[in-house]
């Protein structure tokens, strides 16, 4: 096995012993497991071991060569989806005014924070890529901004079932909902650009360019949007959910991160190859030229 | 810069019949709204912002791929690259030039919703100011997407379908600030909404034309 992948492993490890330690002590009461860390402590290095394995596989990870880690990492996603599903399903407790609706939270929020920092790979991947000329982050750009297309639709989805019930209506427009819905249209956009342009090089600095100007506007609309219209829920934090509720939000959160983290990696590579393809010249050439010769 | 704005604004002259269009466009489509809404004139009243900037918006999405039309032609797009200046500079006499029309659009398309809307002010100026940095918004991501899209194929749908998320910000703050013009603004929110959308054209206007380069380089 690659030796790069060491560092990413065990940060991974770490940050799963000191989920299973969090767990253990929310739900059976069991505690010594954490030499003597406390719980919020744990927690936040469990959160931060996840998000920095993640970052670190996705970061040497070469574009074309092997899918392994990609496939070691979405099992991780699997198995932290598991967990965090069933936790969220079963055991915790259903919130008091929303009822059983609100479980849906356990893939709403964390949709939400996984799509935000999917655009976020894709930004920096667009300044690394303009920067640099690295045909990687082309490929990286372009898997990062498929997978946060598919999350912020899954998003949209999610909130819609979700305020029905609660709110009485599918669609409102609250900052955080036109904010999504916008950041979708705009990252189609730049999808839709990368399929017209022909040009592989025109295509990565224009797509790049467009991934800049797009997610600068985040911020801008979500809070032009605020001061038109609000009714969404005010976000919380640890401080005001109880720990039997951000458990499970946190496990799916680092289940679909490393999910979105895997396929980030798999449609790079996927990129990468066709680029490879697409630059290579055509295997007729050579042949047709012998015979004009 | 100059030249580049001068040359720009010669261009739009020899081609005045192509904005006379683009006015009658957004002047139809402004007549098309009204029978959306039906003929009740209280609530034609209150939407007569919005309907103004759709109306603006849909017809600068004409004038913004029209723009680099003529650089298309005979590669006149090289030509102008190879002149001893950087491309920021035939960027911005681009924007400004775009910029020009769209004031000159928006303010001959006030008149016309004065007469369908009955939604008059008599505070021209401030008017004016939120045409001036509406349009602004609308023309510099506009100018910069035209140069991306004039290269490509399906040029009228990929436009649009960039521009139209983009200037969100831009369309709500103008459509907020012009209806408080022209409805009354009992709570002073004017002033917020101007700022907002001179932010907007602040950042715009300076990361589009450090991009710029970028974009039409070969």
């Amino acid at each position: 096995m690659n030796r790069r992948v060491v560092p990413g492993i065990v940060l991974l490890a770490i940050g799963a012993y000191f989920g299973f330690v969090v767990t253990l002590a929310t739900f059976n009461g069991i505690t010594g497991l954490g030499f003597g860390i406390p719980t919020g402590l744990q927690a936040t290095i469990a959160a931060l071991c996840a998000v920095g394995g993640a970052l670190y596989f996705l970061s040497i990870d070469d574009v074309g060569d092997s899918t392994t880690p990609a496939a070691w990492l979405a099992g991780a996603g699997i198995v932290c989806f598991a967990i965090g599903s069933y936790i969220g399903l079963f055991v915790a407790p259903p919130e008091q005014f929303m009822g059983e609706v609100q479980r849906i939270m356990y893939v709403h929020v964390p949709s939400a924070w996984c799509a935000l920092l999917a655009m976020t790979i894709a930004f920096a991947s667009a300044v690394l890529f303009l920067l640099g000329n690295d045909w990687k982050w082309d490929a990286r750009m372009e898997g990062s901004i498929e997978v946060g297309v598919v999350l912020a639709f899954l998003l949209c989805c999610q909130g819609a079932i979700w305020a029905k019930p609660t709110w009485g209506v599918w669609w409102d427009w609250d900052p955080r909902l036109t904010t999504t819905a916008v950041l979708l249209f705009a990252f189609l956009g730049i999808l839709a650009l990368r399929r017209f342009v022909d040009d592989p090089v025109k295509r990565g600095i224009w797509s790049a360019v467009a991934t800049i100007i797009a997610y600068v506007d985040v911020p801008i609309v979500y809070f032009s949007v605020r001061w038109w219209n609000s009714l969404h829920q005010q976000q919380s934090n640890p401080g005001t959910v109880s720990r039997q509720f951000w458990l499970p939000l946190r496990a799916n959160a680092f289940g679909i991160l490393f999910l979105m983290v895997a396929f980030i990696m798999l449609r790079a590579r996927i990129s990468a190859l066709r680029l490879k393809t697409e630059l290579a010249p055509p295997p007729l050439a050579e042949a047709q030229l012998g015979e004009a010769v | 810069m100059i030249h580049a704005l001068r040359k720009e604004m010669l261009l739009q002259w020899r081609t005045r019949a192509q904005f006379m269009a683009v006015l009658v466009f957004g002047a139809s489509s402004l007549l098309l709204f009204s029978f959306a809404v039906g003929p009740n004139a209280e609530m034609l009243r209150q939407f007569s912002a919005g309907f103004m900037w759709l109306g603006l918006l849909l017809s600068s999405t004409l004038t913004l791929a029209e723009s680099f039309h003529a650089e298309m032609e005979n590669r006149a797009m090289e030509g102008l690259l190879l002149l001893p200046t950087s491309p920021r500079v035939i960027y911005y006499g681009k924007a400004l030039a775009n910029w020009f029309q769209l004031v000159l659009l928006g303010c001959a398309l006030f008149p016309v919703m004065v007469v369908l809307y009955d939604a008059g002010t008599t505070d021209l100026l401030r008017l004016f100011l939120v045409i001036c940095l509406g349009t602004a918004g609308l023309s510099a991501p506009g100018t910069m997407y035209a140069a991306m899209t004039a290269q490509v194929k399906s040029k009228q749908t990929l436009l649009p379908l960039l521009l139209f998320p983009l200037i969100v910000p831009a369309l709500l703050a103008s459509v907020k600030a012009t209806s408080l013009i022209v409805l009354g603004d009992p709570m002073q929110q004017l002033g917020p909404w101007i700022r907002l959308l001179a932010a907007f054209d602040a950042i715009y206007w300076s990361l589009c034309g450090l991009l710029f380069g970028r974009v039409v380089e070969e």
